[in-house]
C-alpha cells in the first residue's frame, strides 16, 4: 500500500518505530498533490519547502529518540480561516488576500508544538459561510469522488485533501456543519467538537457562539490522537472552560455493548434520499450487532433549528466582519476619505454569501427587529438544546444522517441560498445546542458517492462518540 | 416581516459599509425577502415563558490577574495594514 494511503495512526507507528522516515511520508503526499491538485483545487496555497525541512527535523529528533509526540512528523492541511504564523491567512477571502499573521492560531499552534508539519492551507467557502466551497473567494474545490460535484463545506477543502491522498489529516471548523458535512460527501472523519473544548483563538471568527475548530482525518481514531493535542483551556479564549482532557485514544478501546443510542424521528423524513435512508439503517443493525441498544427518540423542535441558526448566525456575523475596514490588515482599497475606504474595501473584498449574511444580520439586528429575529431565534435555541438535554437522560447518544443526500452537482444552488441553507437542516441542531457530533463513513450511493452518519452526544463527551465511531468504522471497513 | 423594497436594501446596504449596483439591489432584495419569509415559521413556536440562550458553556465572568503580557509582535502587526506606517501608526486619511 502506498504511504499516502495509510491513516495518521499507522503512519505514526511506521514513523515511531524507525520504519519510515518523517520526509519519506512527506513527499508521498507532496507527489499526489503535485499530480492532482490542478484537477481538484483544494489548496489555497503550498509551504513544501518548510515541510521538507521541518521532515528532516523530525528524522534527527526520531534518530536521537527526542520525538515531540505520537503526531511529531505528520502531515497536515489546516483550513485557510487560521492564523498560521507567517503563512499567508485569506479564509478564502479577497479582502484577507495578502495578509501574512505573525501569530499561530491555538489549535494549530498545539499541533505545529507536538511536531506536526504543515504541506499547504485549504480552501473553504468565504469566511466559512456556505456548505459547498462555491462561496470561495478564488476557485471552487471539487469532490475527488466525482470531479463534477461540490466536497462539501465550508471545509471542502480540507475534506478533499484527505481524500485525494494530499495528507493524513486536516483542520477544519464547523459552525453549523462545517466540518461534518464534507466528510459525510468525501468519505471521511469529522469531528465536530462541543463549543469550548478547543480554543478559537487566531481563527477568523463567523458566529461567535457558535463556532468550533477540529479535526478531519481518514478514521475516528485518527480524529481522537488529533484532538488529544488539540482539546483543553486557553486563556485567549474565555469560552473554554477549564474541564479534564480525557485520554481519548485509551477510550476508543472499551466496549460499546453496554450503550443506548437513540434515532430521532424528526431526522428520519421525507426529503431523505432513498440511499441514504439505507445507509442509516444498515448502520443501526451494525451497531445492534456490536450489542448497542437503538431506541426511538423525539427532538420534537428540530424542525425550528434551521431557521434559528439562519437568523443567529448572520447576526453574529454582521458584527464580527464589521472588523474588516481596510486600515489594519488585508488588501484595504484607496480612498479620499475614512468611508470610501471603508465602502471600497468592503464592496471589492466581499463575495456575494458573504454580503448576503451582513445584509441579513445587520437588517435582523436594526432597530424594531431585535426582538422580533435575534432574541426569538435565541428563545428558539434554548429550546432546542432542551431537546438534548432530555433525550440524553434516556439515551447515550444520537444516531442521524449527516446531509439528505451525497454531494450533489457543483453550480445547482448556486442562485438559490435558501435551498442551499435547507442542506444543513441535520447538522445545525447540535450545533446550536453547543454539544459535540462525529460524522463517520458509512456507505457508498450506486453511484460510488460516498454517505456519512453522524454520531451525538452530550457536551464534552467528544470520547463517547469516538469511541462508537471507532468500534462502527472498524466493523465497517475492516 | 416583510418583502424588502429596493429602499430597504439600499439602507441595510449603507448599514453595512456596502455599495451595490442596481442589478445586485434586485437580486439581494429577493433572495433575502424569500429568507425572512422562511423566518416567519419562528412565529409558531410558543416561546412566552423561555429565556433566550445567548452562550452554552454556563461561564460567567472570568478573568485573570491584570498584569501586561508582551507578546513582542507589535512591529509585525504593523506592518499588515495596507498603509503607510508613520511614528509607530498607521497612516490614513484626514478626518477632520
Amino acid at each position: 500500500m502506498n504511504l499516502s494511503e495509510k491513516s495518521l495512526a499507522e503512519l505514526s507507528h511506521l514513523f515511531q518505530d524507525g520504519t519510515v522516515s518523517s520526509r519519506e511520508i512527506v513527499e508521498a503526499f507532496i507527489t499526489n498533490i503535485e499530480s492532482c491538485e490542478d484537477e481538484i483545487d483544494a489548496l489555497l496555497l503550498t509551504t513544501f519547502d518548510q515541510a521538507r525541512e521541518m521532515a528532516n527535523a523530525a528524522d534527527s529528533r526520531q534518530k536521537s529518540g527526542k520525538l515531540l509526540s505520537p503526531l511529531d512528523g505528520m502531515p497536515i492541511i489546516v483550513k485557510d480561516n487560521y492564523c498560521t504564523q507567517g503563512v499567508e491567512t485569506t479564509a478564502a477571502s479577497k479582502i484577507l488576500k495578502g495578509f501574512v499573521p505573525p501569530y499561530d492560531a491555538t489549535a494549530w499552534k498545539k499541533l505545529k508544538d507536538s511536531g506536526m508539519i504543515l504541506l499547504g492551507k485549504a480552501n473553504c467557502d468565504e469566511f466559512a459561510m456556505g456548505g459547498s466551497n462555491e462561496h470561495s473567494g478564488y476557485k471552487v474545490c471539487k469532490n475527488p469522488h466525482d470531479l463534477t460535484r461540490v466536497a462539501g463545506g465550508s471545509s471542502g477543502g480540507s475534506a478533499a485533501s484527505i481524500a485525494a491522498n494530499f495528507a493524513p489529516a486536516a483542520l477544519g471548523s464547523d459552525t453549523g456543519g462545517s466540518i461534518r458535512q464534507p466528510a459525510s460527501y468525501c468519505g471521511l472523519t469529522g469531528l465536530k467538537v462541543s463549543y469550548g473544548r478547543v480554543s478559537r483563538y487566531g481563527v477568523t471568527a463567523m458566529a461567535s457562539s457558535l463556532d468550533s475548530m477540529g479535526p478531519m482525518a481518514k478514521t475516528p481514531e485518527d480524529c481522537a490522537m488529533l484532538l488529544q493535542a488539540m482539546a483543553g483551556a486557553d486563556h485567549k479564549d474565555s469560552t473554554t472552560p477549564d474541564k479534564e482532557v480525557p485520554d481519548y485514544l485509551a477510550h476508543l478501546g472499551h466496549k460499546i455493548s453496554d450503550l443506548t443510542i437513540g434515532l430521532p424521528k424528526e431526522y428520519f423524513i421525507e426529503g431523505l434520499d432513498e440511499e441514504v435512508a439505507e445507509a442509516l439503517r444498515a448502520t443501526k443493525k451494525v451497531l445492534e450487532d456490536l450489542g448497542c441498544t437503538l431506541v426511538d427518540i423525539s427532538l420534537p423542535h428540530t424542525a425550528y433549528a434551521v431557521p434559528a441558526y439562519y437568523v443567529i448566525m448572520p447576526c453574529e456575523a454582521s458584527a464580527n466582519l464589521s472588523r474588516y475596514d481596510g486600515i489594519r490588515y488585508g488588501a484595504g482599497q484607496k480612498g479620499e476619505n475614512l468611508e470610501e475606504i471603508y465602502v471600497n474595501t468592503r464592496t471589492a473584498g466581499f463575495g456575494d454569501e458573504v454580503k448576503r449574511r451582513i445584509m441579513l444580520g445587520t437588517y435582523a439586528l436594526s432597530a424594531g427587529y431585535y426582538d422580533a429575529y435575534y432574541k426569538k431565534a435565541q428563545k428558539v435555541r434554548t429550546l432546542i438544546k432542551q431537546d438534548f438535554d432530555q433525550a440524553f437522560e434516556k439515551v447515550d447518544l444520537i444516531l442521524t444522517p449527516v446531509a439528505p443526500t451525497p454531494a450533489f452537482e457543483i453550480g445547482r444552488n448556486l442562485e438559490d441560498p435558501l435551498q442551499e441553507y435547507l442542506e444543513d437542516i441535520f447538522t445545525v441542531p447540535a450545533s446550536l445546542a453547543g454539544i459535540c457530533g462525529l460524522s463517520v463513513p458509512v456507505a457508498k450511493s450506486s453511484s460510488g458517492l460516498p454517505i456519512g452518519a453522524q454520531l451525538l452526544g452530550p457536551a464534552f463527551k467528544e470520547q463517547r462518540i469516538l469511541r462508537v465511531g471507532h468500534h462502527l468504522y472498524k466493523a465497517i471497513h475492516e | 416581516m416583510a418583502t424588502l423594497s429596493d429602499k430597504d436594501v439600499l439602507h441595510i446596504a449603507k448599514l453595512a459599509k456596502l455599495k451595490l449596483s442596481d442589478e445586485e439591489v434586485k437580486k439581494f432584495g429577493s433572495q433575502l425577502s424569500g429568507v425572512l419569509e422562511y423566518f416567519e415559521q419562528l412565529s409558531e413556536v410558543d416561546t412566552d415563558n423561555v429565556e433566550p440562550t445567548s452562550q452554552v458553556t454556563g461561564l460567567e465572568n472570568v478573568t485573570r490577574e491584570d498584569e501586561v503580557e508582551l507578546c513582542n509582535i507589535e512591529d509585525a502587526l504593523l506592518e499588515c495594514a495596507p498603509h503607510k506606517i508613520q511614528n509607530h501608526s498607521i497612516k490614513i486619511p484626514k478626518i477632520m
